[in-house]
């Protein structure tokens, strides 16, 4: 099972973190900060797993991680998932990202953080793979964002939205639509091109 | 909003030295929630980045009810960020979240997908066990729902309620069998989370599915999945890995079930070249399962040739993995080892130093008297690069491990362990040093080498004091300082003032804990005894006389009196005595009267803890919640309670930290006494052992003193040179693992060359209760980490000769495959469920047939192992022999006899027989045969779940022809269960020929180990007070007539042997017991057609278990 998920950036700034296994706030805290202090040790080039890290459960657990540009993803699992097979799966989580937000880099997690929480959920569901399949993540989450964004009825005949409220047609959120393209390091595509690199 | 909008950037690049900029931006946040309460639109703002603030570590509570107002009001996006933040907010103990239930509740009712997949989620993530009742039957409802991704939803939540709480799922794994047969693969895929859970606990009950899964891993591997499915053209990886995963523990120790997946391991093996991370990840679980199932050995062959690759590719990953395997393949097949023994050494030096921990995992397995000291030589060296705890504190025991087992000879020994303690610091567990001193006192048999051993120990010591500058770390010193007090001794040639002298140096360092400073001063205690010299004792006296650590002052007060009275010394403190036994007063009898004094002039009798910790909750509840109120006038019984108990409870009880939960009326009354310190004993202090080592705060140091031994590889220069140092170091390293050098690790790891390090050597006495203990973890054989070629051939072959010689087993399983020929049409989207369903639904059908008793009614799952079964189609030839049973056994409520196993020679018949004290399980052995049995023996292996307090060993000598004897087991059940499997087996001689071994199998249920508890009323309200695992539950009950609940719990009193203690009304009380003795007691209450159960016991699981038990019986009731 997967017992946490963690995106923090080169300086150890946590950018994303989920916990599928219940810790207080401050132990959360802690396991970003060991991890963060295990994983930057490493070297560009050698393997992607670690073991250890005494907070988050000794000797059953590993941690597999990858290094995107600014950004490390972490997942922390025990023994009874693949290491390869979860290294695929940051892959895929990653090219996802990549596609709803075209060119994702660090600013995007900064500003859509719901938004990357919603595609995490479609892929990893207390703490089991749900969906692997990028295209169907993808899908999915179109979905969700066309039925929330037309709350009203559509014609289609499988949404009725269930609230009368609901009924008046909010306005797109007034978030931030463009990137902010300054010289920051937090703009830097984490997939160099949008057909992504394998690292074999 | 602007304005925060733009306000956003800076708030998020926070530095954290600009905290209180933080602070004050947290609080404007506050204020504009508190404003904005009313403006959904803006409080999702406010949300998303009140998230983003509690993912870096500030404090975001005051947002949390606003997370759920959102959740409950807001329109479908508002819901939604609400729902999130609920999710990330809370945890599942956290008190807002039942202001949840109906939200939830409301929205997997809803049409809305949308909102159905949240509450799914949220629920999954956040329901703790008492909460699922409210949503299970809803959950279950979206099993049949028509969009797949609900459905996968749905299974994945029953998931993880079945993780925390399985009883209350039980009932529904029927329905998982059919989201296994889901047309979608999606669904498919996610209920095998839940096989690879359910097959982890109990691999033997879903042996049946093997041909369904089998089938499905041939239709992914052959791409009958639509492309969709693949991944960089690989059809399904996960789903394929996750397949691999089940096969791997349906097929352990199974050649049967092995069988069948021989060929789509094959092919799986062969489809996987497609140089692509995913196909390693797929090959690596390949390898790994066939090297878990029953062995067949071209596969072997096969997977051995993967994993080449895999150790020799250039890459990190695969090589790391590669090794991973290997370490898990010797256990197989050493060969493999031999074969890649040059990456293993280039693997030793590699850069990456996880890959170089792996190594040395690999070393650390195939370690044997010959390569003992290379390999404990690299895992130092590792260790003193390393600085991470958590790799320390592993590799730290490994090495004590490997140099206990192997050491060639004493200065090894000692060195080695010297250089562990220097290394391992103060992070080293526990019981590596007092392991250590363990062994230097009691010795091996052999006198002189005991003496050889000690007195270089203490040289070494010596020689290492000598260094001024070096700090050691506490441990280290403090078995410095035993070893020192008790045999400097034998080391004639130095003076003990000396000895003393450096001692007292030690004590005036600041880097000494007071710790280590109390086992300092009982060192110098006992090398006073050695001289007459009193010259330095003034000044200890002086400056520890007075000192505030009471301990300290306490030993040099010793010191004090020891050395004004030599007699008394001498018998306190005689000469190598470390081992012998002193005999403690647990109960410290002596301070009767002085208790009785006390008590005299009017001291309150003591009280324990957990009672005094109650009295005081009952003081400051206003309202008393609780059920039977009234209990509380303790005082007089909890007076009579401890005027039984002994006195001593004065000074021991008070240091036991009672939970209340856990003090149940047993512990209640007697003495608790396994972590308490043995300080006192009748003669006084008791000298301090190598008992306990209180973790210690203080730093470790780097020390040069640790001496290397039998290094052999110095690095040169030239590459030819290196070359051949390799080689050596090959040789050194994977010496005695070669074919001609098999006969080493032949399950004969002491060769005649070597002692026998690990003596096991019982501690008995009464005050070796803490000594024993440790004693007996030593005692405990290690598990041989290098297996028994021998043994494993041995098993293989018998195995073969057991299935050819089981053909009922074969042709039932045979029956139940699926046809291995799929039809291809119709397989892309839609899944072909009907074949698999088909094979599922088949067998639960078959395999309840022949079993009826306490557990006759439909969907429960009975395990019944093949040799079971067909000791039943034997029955009916054989029942003429059946035995009767005695007199003394058959006064007692009794199951009927019925045969275990039987052959042509041989049967043994069983029952239960259902003891008030224990569940007596009879055995009777009916010689069959013309001719005499000899030496039959009948061996029960228990699991943990039961005791017996009797030999599990049952020899009869002689069995005359056509006789039966008999024989008895009795059992309790010490760990709760729903149901256990008790295995055993008999062999037995027929006249010279060899010996034959029969296995059988009993199931016990937890029913057999329930008695009545008889209590009053008053005692069961007491009681109930004093438990406090609870578990409630509504059982619906159909009929609503007055005398209902009356009849339920007589249903229940027959069925499950419980105790009415009595019935008021529209309530009743049970009580029952699980045997040897933990109480477990029901109020139960009725009304509207309702039965509400409420249970309690001092064992958690218990309560559990009970309720499970009367939810059947209700049913069958009800049926």
């Amino acid at each position: 099972m997967i017992k946490a998920i963690l995106i923090f950036n080169n300086h150890g700034k946590p950018r994303l973190s989920k916990f599928y296994e219940r810790y207080s706030e401050d132990t959360q805290q802690q396991i970003i900060r060991e991890t963060f202090h295990l994983v930057s040790k490493r070297d560009e080039n050698v393997c992607n797993f670690l073991e250890g890290g005494m907070l988050i459960g000794g000797a059953d657990n590993k941690l597999i991680y990858r290094h995107y540009a600014t950004l490390y993803f972490v997942f922390c699992v025990d023994s009874s998932e693949s290491e390869l097979g979860i290294l695929d799966l940051i892959q895929v989580f990653v090219e996802t990202l990549d596609k709803c937000f075209e060119n994702v880099c660090e600013l995007d997690l900064i500003f859509h953080v719901d938004k990357v929480h919603n595609i995490l959920a479609e892929m990893v569901m207390g703490g089991m793979v749900l969906e692997t399949n990028m295209n169907e993540i993808v899908t999915q989450i179109d979905a969700q964002n066309k039925m929330e964004k037309s709350e009203a009825p559509t014609g289609s005949k499988q949404y009725h939205p269930t609230r009368g409220q609901c009924l008046q047609l909010p306005a797109p959120p007034p978030r931030l639509r463009k990137k902010p393209r300054s010289l920051t390091l937090w703009c830097q595509p984490l997939i160099a091109s949008s057909k992504c690199t394998y690292r074999h | 909003m602007e304005k925060t909008l733009s306000a956003l950037p800076s708030l998020l690049s926070l530095e954290p030295g600009a905290k209180l900029a933080a602070a004050s931006r947290l609080g404007a946040l506050v204020r504009g929630i508190t404003e904005l309460a009313s403006k959904q639109k803006q409080m999702r703002e406010c949300l998303v980045r009140l998230i983003y603030c509690e993912m870096l570590g500030y404090e975001a509570s005051f947002g949390y009810i606003h997370a759920i107002k959102l959740a409950q009001q807001g329109s479908l996006m508002e819901k939604r960020v609400g729902y999130l933040a609920v999710s990330l907010f809370l945890n599942e103990s956290h008190q807002l979240l039942l202001l949840l239930v109906n939200t939830v509740l409301k929205d997997l009712q809803s049409t809305n997908l949308l909102e159905v997949c949240m509450a799914l989620t949220v629920a999954s993530q956040l329901f703790p066990p008492e909460m699922i009742p409210a949503v299970l039957p809803l959950v279950e409802e979206k099993l049949q729902h028509s969009k797949e991704i609900i459905r996968r939803k749905a299974v994945l939540a029953l998931h993880k309620f079945y993780l925390i709480a399985p009883n209350q799922v039980q009932h529904i794994h029927d329905k998982f069998r059919k989201a296994l047969c889901d047309r979608d693969p999606g669904v498919m895929a996610a209920s095998l989370h839940i096989y690879l859970l359910l097959i982890k606990e109990n691999p033997d009950g879903y042996k049946d599915l093997t041909g369904s899964f089998v089938t499905i891993l041939k239709q992914v591997v052959g791409g009958k999945l639509a492309v969709d499915f693949n991944y960089h053209s690989v059809p399904a990886p996960w789903l394929q890995i996750q397949l691999l995963r089940i096969l791997r523990l349906l097929g352990k120790d199974d050649p049967v079930t092995s069988e069948q997946m021989y060929d789509v391991l094959d092919e799986s093996l062969r489809r996987a070249e497609i140089n692509h991370n995913i196909t390693y990840a797929i090959l690596f679980e390949c390898i790994q399962t066939v090297y878990t199932v029953h062995p067949k050995a071209d596969l072997m062959e096969k997977a051995a040739t993967c994993n080449g690759k895999f150790i020799l590719s250039p890459k990190n990953n695969l090589k790391y993995l590669g090794l991973k395997a290997l370490t898990y393949v010797i256990q197989q097949d050493l060969n493999l080892v031999l074969q890649h023994q040059m990456t293993i050494i280039e693997c030793l030096d590699h850069s990456d130093p996880i890959i170089k921990r792996v190594t040395l995992e690999l070393l650390y397995r195939i370690t044997n008297a010959q390569n003992v000291t290379v390999i404990v030589q690299k895992l130092l060296e590792y260790l003193r690069e390393s600085k991470d705890e958590y790799v320390t504190i592993s590799l730290v025991g490994k090495v004590a491990e490997l140099a206990e087992k192997y050491a060639p000879n004493n200065e090894w020994f000692v060195q080695t362990m010297n250089a562990v303690f220097a290394v391992g610091g103060d992070m080293i567990p526990s019981d590596i040093p007092s392991n250590f001193l363990r062994l230097l006192a009691e010795g091996f048999d052999d006198e002189v080498e005991d003496k050889q051993l000690r007195l270089y120990a203490v040289n070494s010591y010596l020689a290492l004091l000598e260094k001024d500058q070096v700090q050691y770390p506490q441990r280290f010193l403090q078995v410095m300082s035993w070893v020192l007090g008790e045999y400097s001794y034998l080391k004639t040639e130095t003076k003990p003032e000396d000895i003393i002298e450096k001692l007292h140096c030690l004590l005036g360092k600041c880097s000494v804990s007071s710790e280590t400073k109390a086992w300092i001063l009982s060192a110098i205690t006992k090398l006073f005894r050695l001289t007459l010299n009193v010259k330095v004792l003034p000044e200890v006296l002086q400056s520890y006389g007075n000192s505030m650590d009471s301990c300290l002052r306490q030993c040099s007060f010793e010191l004090k009196q020891l050395v004004e009275n030599r007699e008394i010394m001498n018998t306190v403190l005689p000469l190598d005595a470390s081992c012998d036994d002193i005999v403690v007063d647990a109960s410290l009898s002596f301070l009767d009267g002085f208790v009785a004094e006390a008590l005299g002039h009017g001291a309150a009798p003591y009280k324990p803890h957990h009672q005094r910790q109650e009295e005081k909750l009952s003081q400051e509840k206003v309202l008393n919640f609780e059920p039977y109120g009234l209990a509380f006038v303790t005082s007089p019984q909890a007076s009579s309670v401890t005027g039984r108990q002994s006195p001593a409870g004065l000074s021991i009880g008070s240091e036991i930290s009672c939970n209340s939960t856990e003090a149940g009326i047993k512990d209640s009354n007697s003495l608790k006494l396994d972590g308490v310190k043995k300080v006192w004993g009748k003669e006084g202090y008791l000298r301090k052992r190598e008992s306990k080592v209180e973790a210690l705060a203080s730093l470790g140091s780097e020390s040069e003193t640790t001496t290397d031994t039998s290094s052999k590889t110095e690095r040169t220069a030239t590459v030819s040179e290196e070359e051949q140092e390799k080689q050596q170091l090959a040789s050194s390293l994977f010496v005695g693992l070669g074919s001609n050098n098999l006969v080493s690790l032949m399950g004969k790891p002491q060769s005649s060359t070597q002692k026998v390090w690990r003596k096991s050597k019982i501690v008995e006495g009464q005050n070796g209760h803490e000594k024993a203990m440790n004693a007996q973890k030593t005692i405990v054989p290690h598990p041989p980490q290098i297996p028994n070629l021998m043994d494993n051939v041995g098993e293989r072959c018998s195995l073969f000769q057991e299935s050819k010689a089981m053909p009922l087993r074969k042709t039932s399983s045979d029956s139940a495959e699926v046809p291995t020929e799929q039809p291809a049409q119709g397989y892309d989207r839609s899944w072909t469920p009907s074949n698999n369903l088909k094979t599922i639904k088949a067998m639960p059908s078959a395999s309840k047939e022949p079993f009826s008793g306490l557990f006759a009614d439909g969907n429960f799952d009975i395990i019944q192992p093949a040799n079971c079964r067909s000791a039943f189609e034997a029955h009916d030839q054989i029942s003429g022999l059946a035995p009767s049973l005695p007199e003394e056994f058959a006064q007692h409520a009794h199951s009927k006899l019925e045969l275990l196993c039987a052959n042509e020679n041989i049967a043994l018949f069983s029952c239960k027989i259902w003891k008030e004290d224990c569940l007596l399980i009879p055995l009777f052995i009916t010689n069959r045969s013309s001719v005499e049995v000899h030496n039959a023996t009948v061996n029960f292996a228990l699991t943990d779940e039961l005791q017996t307090s009797e030999s599990t060993d049952f020899p009869f000598p002689v069995v005359q022809s056509q006789t039966t004897v008999k024989c008895h087991l009795c059992l309790q059940m010490v760990n709760p269960c729903t149901q256990v499997l008790l295995t055993g087996h008999l062999t037995y001689q027929l006249e010279s020929s060899h010996c034959t071994q029969e296995e059988f199998t009993l199931i016990l249920f937890l029913i057999d180990f329930i008695r009545p508890l008889k209590l009053t009323t008053e005692e069961f309200g007491h009681l109930w007070l004093s438990l406090s695992n609870d578990v409630k539950q509504n059982l619906s009950f159909a009929p609503n007539a007055p005398e209902a609940l009356s009849s339920a719990l007589h249903t229940l009193q027959k069925e499950l042997k419980l105790h009415i203690v009595d019935i008021i009304g529209t309530e009743g009380i049970i009580a029952c017991q699980l045997l040897p003795s933990t109480p477990c007691l029901l109020h139960c209450r009725f009304h509207g057609g309702i039965l509400s159960v409420w249970l309690r016991s001092p064992c958690s699981v218990l309560p559990d278990c009970m309720l499970y038990e009367c939810q059947k019986v209700m049913q069958n009731v009800q049926l």
